[in-house]
């Protein structure tokens, strides 16, 4: 046996814990770091958007001349934002719902057929929204199709499927299979389980998955850049072209004129702003719906 | 006794939903085909490895190399991924094995709200931020001439966008490790640190690679922020400090406009492909990787 003396052993366990605190303070700065850099990105948005917002921006068009400087806001391109989001979540919630109630009532877990469609989700989620921006370009070209809202809450739509399916489907799993099994014993189809059971079981991690992929619609230019056009006025149909937050201040930060880019800056406050009541409402939302699940 | 795996009520239902569920399976192999059916013009008559291996970018002569482009997106994306991971990796380790639980509470909401703003906002930030650090003193520091729009400050911005992904996916691998297994090896004399290194890496290494191929997908196709800060000159990068054209920039660049010159369509849809490609390649990786570590441990 390899007996060290007591002395040896102290001069180990003194350098032993000198790694200990010099990788513990590596963590902890670089955790302050992260924390840091999320302030001052909020930071530096709000102070740089402070000259320019003004209520206006919100309440009204862009004026004549808005692109020089002048008066006007970008309230269509807000309403655009909210048009394009809310059509495309309803689009990809009508799709991914079902196609996840049968992927999980109606496929074993582990059969190939479930297994494809999983991986062909996961394929899905990793297509950068460009390459979804170019597919839906090809396809209003296909279809003689003019950028219009339609066009944009489509690609849109196809961006945020594979998210709220794969989201929905890992709620789906947490449900206790006890749940459906009680059910199932007292007679009830799998699709009864499924829509009165496990779905109402699942609805706040629903909630949440389509909050989380309406944040995510918000702020995707790629998707919209060839798609949704681009227009000054509010849109009233879906063949009609339609702006968009994260374009508007895309296009506003390449103006020469530091009026136009500091309205960049607001609209980006306008924008993080929208994206964090999401987040929150998201929070407290789910925390609030979760009350009535059984556990 | 067999007991039929479907109810006679679930004929009409299932019939019903079954379509809905291949659509994401469709919908993968129509945007493949799509874009190289639109692709093969080009391909028919250059060689892809022509096309792969020459730099000169000059549409209105017919000229289409990718290399310059393939290359931008490698240089920034490896960068990016270079940067992020390491911080990352400290940083979810410090949440889960020594933050307070009060700090804990605190960096959940931070790191979603991190993922959830959008790729303008950091590119906004990027412009007016990163690109003066890096035009007016690193550079200068590391005795490069630089606008500030290059490669280093484009992976920057990314790094920042990949960070809660890695982040939010780790501490989930970290917090599943067994407490049992951490409480063994303390018991045996083992510092916090050595807990870490010896056992809880140990134990979720498979789970952090995952999470760094996440971030490394997302990388790969982020295209404002990246575009905003990079430069879009099409010429091979020879330094962090160069500027770079990454696939993504030239598509959303020049995407929407692109029908007048002969074979400049084709080109931008398999550069679009390619995208595609590289992306899809590394899922599929990671998920054999991931496939083949579970097996082996299970």
């Amino acid at each position: 046996m390899n007996v060290k003396s007591e002395g040896q052993n102290r001069a180990t366990l003194r350098k032993r814990l000198r790694v200990e605190s010099a990788f513990k303070s590596l963590m902890a700065i670089s955790a302050f770091l992260v924390l840091l850099s999320l302030v001052l990105i909020l930071a530096i948005i709000l102070w740089k958007s402070l000259p320019a917002l003004k209520l206006s921006m919100i309440t009204r068009n862009p004026g004549s001349g808005y692109y020089l400087g002048r008066e006007g806001g970008i309230l269509n391109a807000i309403l655009g934002s909210l048009q394009v989001v809310f059509g495309a979540t309803l689009l990809a919630l009508l799709i991914a719902l079902p196609a996840v109630v049968f992927l999980n009532s109606y496929l074993r877990r582990k059969s190939w057929l479930a297994e494809t469609i999983r991986f062909s989700l996961d394929v899905l989620w990793g297509i950068p929204s460009i390459v979804y921006g170019a597919f839906g370009f090809l396809v209003m070209i296909t279809f003689h199709l003019r950028a219009s809202l339609l066009a944009g809450l489509i690609t849109v739509a196809m961006v945020e499927l594979p998210i709220l399916s794969r989201a929905l489907d890992e709620t789906i799993k947490l449900v206790p299979a006890e749940l459906s099994e009680a059910t199932y014993s007292l007679g009830a189809s799998r699709w009864q389980t499924a829509t009165r059971v496990v779905l109402r079981q699942a609805f706040p991690g629903l909630v949440t998955a389509v909050l989380m992929a309406m944040g995510r619609g918000l702020g995707d230019a790629a998707a919209v850049l060839f798609t949704a056009g681009y227009t000054d006025k509010i849109t009233t149909s879906l063949l009609q072209p339609v702006a968009t937050l994260p374009l508007a201040i895309f296009f506003q930060l390449n103006s020469p004129f530091p009026e136009v880019q500091q309205r960049a800056y607001a609209s980006a406050a306008i924008l993080t702003i929208l994206v964090l009541l999401i987040s929150l409402a998201s929070r407290s939302l789910s925390r609030r719906l979760s009350r009535h699940k059984i556990r | 006794m067999t007991v039929s795996r479907f109810d006679r009520r679930d004929h009409g239902p299932r019939l019903l939903t079954a379509p809905f569920a291949f659509f994401p399976v469709a919908l993968t192999a129509v945007i493949f085909l799509s874009l190289l059916n639109k692709a093969w013009p080009l391909l028919s008559l250059k060689s892809l490895s022509s096309l792969l291996l020459s730099s000169i970018w000059l549409p209105s002569r017919g000229h289409f190399g990718l290399l310059p482009f393939v290359m931008g997106t490698l240089w920034v994306t490896i960068t990016a991924f270079l940067l992020a991971v390491p911080v990352s990796i400290l940083t979810s380790l410090y949440i889960s094995e020594y933050a307070p639980a009060r700090l804990k509470r605190i960096f959940q909401p931070v790191l979603d709200l991190l993922a959830g703003l959008p790729s303008v906002i950091y590119g906004m930030w990027g412009v007016l931020v990163l690109v003066p650090v890096v035009g007016k003193y690193l550079a200068p520091v590391f005795g490069h001439q630089s606008s500030g729009y290059s490669i280093l400050a484009a992976s920057m911005v990314l790094a920042l966008m990949i960070l809660p992904t890695i982040i939010s996916v780790s501490v989930e691998v970290l917090n599943s490790v067994p407490l049992a297994l951490k409480e063994a090896a303390l018991s045996l004399g083992a510092t916090r640190f050595e807990v870490i290194r010896y056992v809880v890496m140990k134990k979720s290494f498979p789970g952090i690679l995952a999470a760094c191929v996440l971030g490394l997908s997302r990388a790969f196709g982020e295209t404002i922020a990246v575009l905003m800060v990079v430069g879009n000159v099409p010429v091979i990068p020879r330094s962090l400090f160069s500027p770079a054209y990454p696939l993504p920039a030239l598509l959303a660049n020049n995407y929407g406009e692109m029908m007048s010159i002969p074979g400049y369509e084709s080109a931008l849809n398999l550069a679009a492909l390619l995208l595609l490609i590289i992306v899809v390649g590394f899922s599929i990786m990671a998920r054999w990787y991931l496939v083949r570590i579970s097996r082996r441990s299970g």
